[in-house]
């Protein structure tokens, strides 16, 4: 069975691209515009990842992580957030927020699939 | 299907973005410290910038790199806003729609434009940080640690709470074991006693012999993630292997190492799941239109054949598919509805670089953002409405010190407004400026010869002057309004429209133009109406009442053609006369009173058929000129039933009203 992946973004351009990548590379992809919404499917579908940005409107990122954090169903589950920041201290707050990794805009497709592979497996 | 363009979508996205930004832009000018507006630009740039990179818009997003970097002092709060950095970044904000349209070609125009960003947000003597790239940077190592040794001991133990956060362990030693042979040995003296052990808590740590000739930096990478909250030691097995002898020795050093295997060319069905709404591309909008008119026109002829038919199997699936056609007419309008905000947007823009070159104080207020209209008129409205507001801001609004003299604050108020009422809507521009001056229009209207000098016409009559070809008392001709555009074409494109516009001004108090607008271009509930032989279509939304011609007034060819409704006086129009029917007239004509704007009038039919579907074709170009009709109709007998043009009409019967009155006052002279 696929693994299915949660990619969370408010760019559509972003989302369909993380989508076509994890999709090509045979991940099932779900798509949130934001982190509440993210946060709804992420809790009611099984997921094996989640890869999040951090800046969006309604729910950022980080509250996303926190909040999903504190659902049992996130238990074991990598979030990967993406960021444009190179700052160290929101890598910082990402993790301590429960981000197991994060990936830095712009990125490649295979940048993006070595890390899923490194978090969930091929 | 074919898959979505990347690159169209980001244009979308960015359309949307630019807006957003220039939005919080304009309302920034208004209130330089709403912290809320900073960031909602920030992001959109931030947004911009990340989805710009990702889709191959390289230019856009190195521009809006700087563009951010600037701003992200604006947000930090060291730089201030200001009326100058809102106008500088406006500019900016152009520059990237154009690097957008046009990517290869305007790199260099953004120089100036980001020189003059960075020196108003670096004021305070702080120059603004270069911008560099600092995305994938890595901590500096050092060069002495980067080489390489044919082997690594690698010593690790991971943060508890690394399972529960989404860690496996297991991938971890696949990954090392990807680099090359390894011996791993696990050290599980910190697991507790069962009762109490946590299945999510990691207790072991690893102790891996890696036996390849991989750089430490390869290793490092394997821990990314949690490198700095882990323990982990990296030692080159050089001197323990010169213990070993030749213990190792033969093991093939370079194992391929699959960092990153190629994309499968075959594309997988994504299975995403569709957001709450979706984007659709215009035309097919506008195909789908279409085929639901043809449709309710083939229904119209169905349901004329089943009602002549015996079969009742027949006249039910005629009744299903004429309420089915009546559901799939009203979903498809309403999904070609798009609110009119998006059009008052693009208005602030102008409204502020307006009141700034005509050095004026003009302060923009919109209500209804959220009325629907039709997604083409929204389209068609945007230049008349441009013309109606560069009118106000530049004959309307007078100067401040102008406003100050005559005791009005310094800032103007332009109000555009747009409410629903019944099936119209209606649209309104009003400033609280000079007014339109009736001395002048009249003086102007008797010089081109449109009225006598006796006339007695009322303010209110005088102001629709305005609308007439040519028209225009702009004393001096601005490069914003009196460039021979008048208000004539914006008549005319609203009654392109099936629509109507009046003025009303008081002097010294303001002027204000009212649009009113059918809510659809493409399908409106008809009035049928038999004239002689033929059979014409009213918008019902237009008529007002129906009654019977009075025996008194059938032959009366007195030239007063008036009707008394109820004490009020209504003016009315033979439609036989006009449109020359030989055919003996109905013994007992009808009148269908129909309604423009304030006027009234009456139209002289034969027969009132009853209501239609009316799909409006529009005529050809050889009959564009015809003013009665603003279209035709397919009926279901398939035959043609034109559409009365209903304003005008009413307009024609206000000039005959006016001939009699004049010609009536010419007698009592």
């Amino acid at each position: 069975m696929s693994k299915t992946i949660l990619t969370i973004d408010d760019s559509p351009s972003v989302r369909q691209l993380v989508a076509l990548t994890l999709s090509t590379a045979g991940y099932s992809v779900i798509e949130a515009g934001d982190g509440a919404e993210g946060y709804e499917k992420a809790t009611t579908n099984r997921v094996n990842a989640v890869i999040t940005d951090l800046n969006m409107p309604v729910m950022n990122g980080l509250d996303f992580i926190r909040k999903y954090r504190a659902h049992p169903s996130s238990a074991g589950i990598p979030i990967i957030f993406l960021t444009t920041e190179s700052d160290d201290a929101l890598k910082t707050e990402a993790r301590a927020a429960g981000a197991t990794g994060w990936l830095v805009k712009p990125f490649k497709q295979d940048q993006m699939l070595a890390i899923m592979r490194k978090v969930v497996g091929a | 299907m074919s898959r979505p363009d990347p690159a169209e979508t980001f244009r979308q996205e960015a359309r949307d973005l630019l807006e957003a930004l220039e939005q919080a832009l304009l309302d920034l000018s208004e209130d330089h410290g709403d912290r809320e507006l900073v960031d909602t630009a920030f992001r959109a740039l931030h947004t911009l910038k990340g989805s710009g990179s990702m889709s191959g818009f390289d230019e856009v997003a190195a521009f809006v790199h700087d563009f951010e970097t600037a701003f992200d002092r604006v947000r930090k709060g060291l730089a201030p806003i200001s009326d100058a950095l809102v106008r500088i970044a406006l500019n900016a904000k152009d520059h990237v729609q154009l690097l957008i349209a046009e990517p290869g070609v305007h790199a260099a125009a953004g120089m100036p434009i980001l020189a003059a960003l960075h020196a108003l947000v670096a004021e305070n003597g702080v120059a603004a940080p270069p911008p560099g790239d600092a995305a994938m940077a890595r901590p500096a190592k050092t060069v002495a640690e980067d080489g390489s040794a044919s082997g690594w001991r690698v010593r690790f133990r991971l943060p508890g709470d690394a399972m529960a956060m989404g860690t496996n362990p297991l991938l971890l030693l696949e990954e090392l074991r990807d680099l090359g042979p390894c011996e791993i040995v696990a050290d599980d003296e910190a697991v507790p006693p069962l009762d109490d052990f946590d299945p999510l808590v990691i207790y072991l740590g690893w102790d891996v012999t890696l036996r390849a000739d991989v750089p430490r930096e390869a290793i490092e990478d394997v821990f990314l993630f949690l490198r700095d909250a882990m323990e982990l030691s990296i030692d080159p097995l050089a001197d323990e292997r010169a213990e070993a002898g030749s213990d190792g020795a033969d093991e093939p050093a370079d194992v391929p190492v699959e960092r990153a295997a190629p994309i499968k060319a075959a594309a997988a069905s994504a299975s995403k799941s569709g957001g709450a709404s979706l984007r659709v591309a215009a035309e097919r909008l506008d195909e789908l239109m279409d085929c639901v008119g043809e449709l309710v026109i083939a229904q119209a002829r169905l349901s004329q054949i089943a009602g002549h038919s015996q079969d009742v199997g027949l006249s039910s699936v005629a009744e299903d598919i004429e309420r089915l056609a009546a559901t799939l007419r009203d979903t498809t309008m309403s999904v070609r509805m798009v609110p009119i905000g998006s059009l008052f947007g693009r208005f602030r823009r102008l409204v502020h670089d307006l009141a700034d070159d005509l050095g004026k104080e003009v302060q923009f207020v919109t209500m209804g953002e959220e009325t629907e209209l039709d997604k083409t008129m929204v389209e068609r409205l945007a230049d008349p409405l441009v013309h109606i507001i560069r009118n106000a801001i530049d004959h309307g609004m007078e100067k401040p010190d102008k406003r100050l003299a005559d005791g009005k604050s310094t800032c103007g108020t332009v109000r555009l407004t747009a409410v629903h009422s019944g099936a119209e809507v209606a649209i309104s521009v009003s400033d609280d400026g000079a007014g339109l001056n009736a001395q002048r229009i009249r003086a102007k209207a008797e010089e081109a010869g449109l009225i006598t000098p006796e006339a007695r016409l009322s303010d209110h009559e005088l102001f629709q002057y305005i609308f007439h070809p040519g028209f225009s008392t702009a004393q001096e001709i601005t490069s914003i309004s009196g460039r021979g555009v008048g208000m004539d074409v914006v008549k005319r494109a609203i009654e392109g429209l099936r629509g109507t516009i009046e003025l009303t001004s008081k002097a010294g108090e303001g002027t204000k133009a009212t649009l009113r607008l059918p809510l659809t271009l493409a399908i409106v509930e008809g009035m049928l109406v038999r004239v002689g032989d033929g059979r014409y279509a009213i918008p019902l939304s237009a008529v007002e009442e129906c009654l019977e011609l009075p025996a008194s007034e059938v032959a009366g060819t007195s030239g007063r053609n008036f009707l008394d409704v109820r004490g009020t006086l209504v003016p009315y129009l033979r439609l036989r006369e006009m449109f020359g029917t030989d055919a003996p007239p109905d013994l007992h004509q009808k009148v269908v009173i129909v309604g423009s704007g304030d006027l009234r009038v009456g139209l002289v039919v034969d027969q009132i058929i009853g209501n239609a579907q009316t799909v409006i074709k529009s005529l050809s170009r050889l009959h564009a000129g015809i003013g009665t009709f603003s279209g035709a109709t397919i009926l279901g007998d398939g035959e043609v039933a034109l559409i009365l043009d209903v304003a005008q009409l009413v307009s024609s019967a206000e000039q005959q009203q006016r001939r009699v009155s004049g010609r009536n006052l010419g007698i009592a002279a």
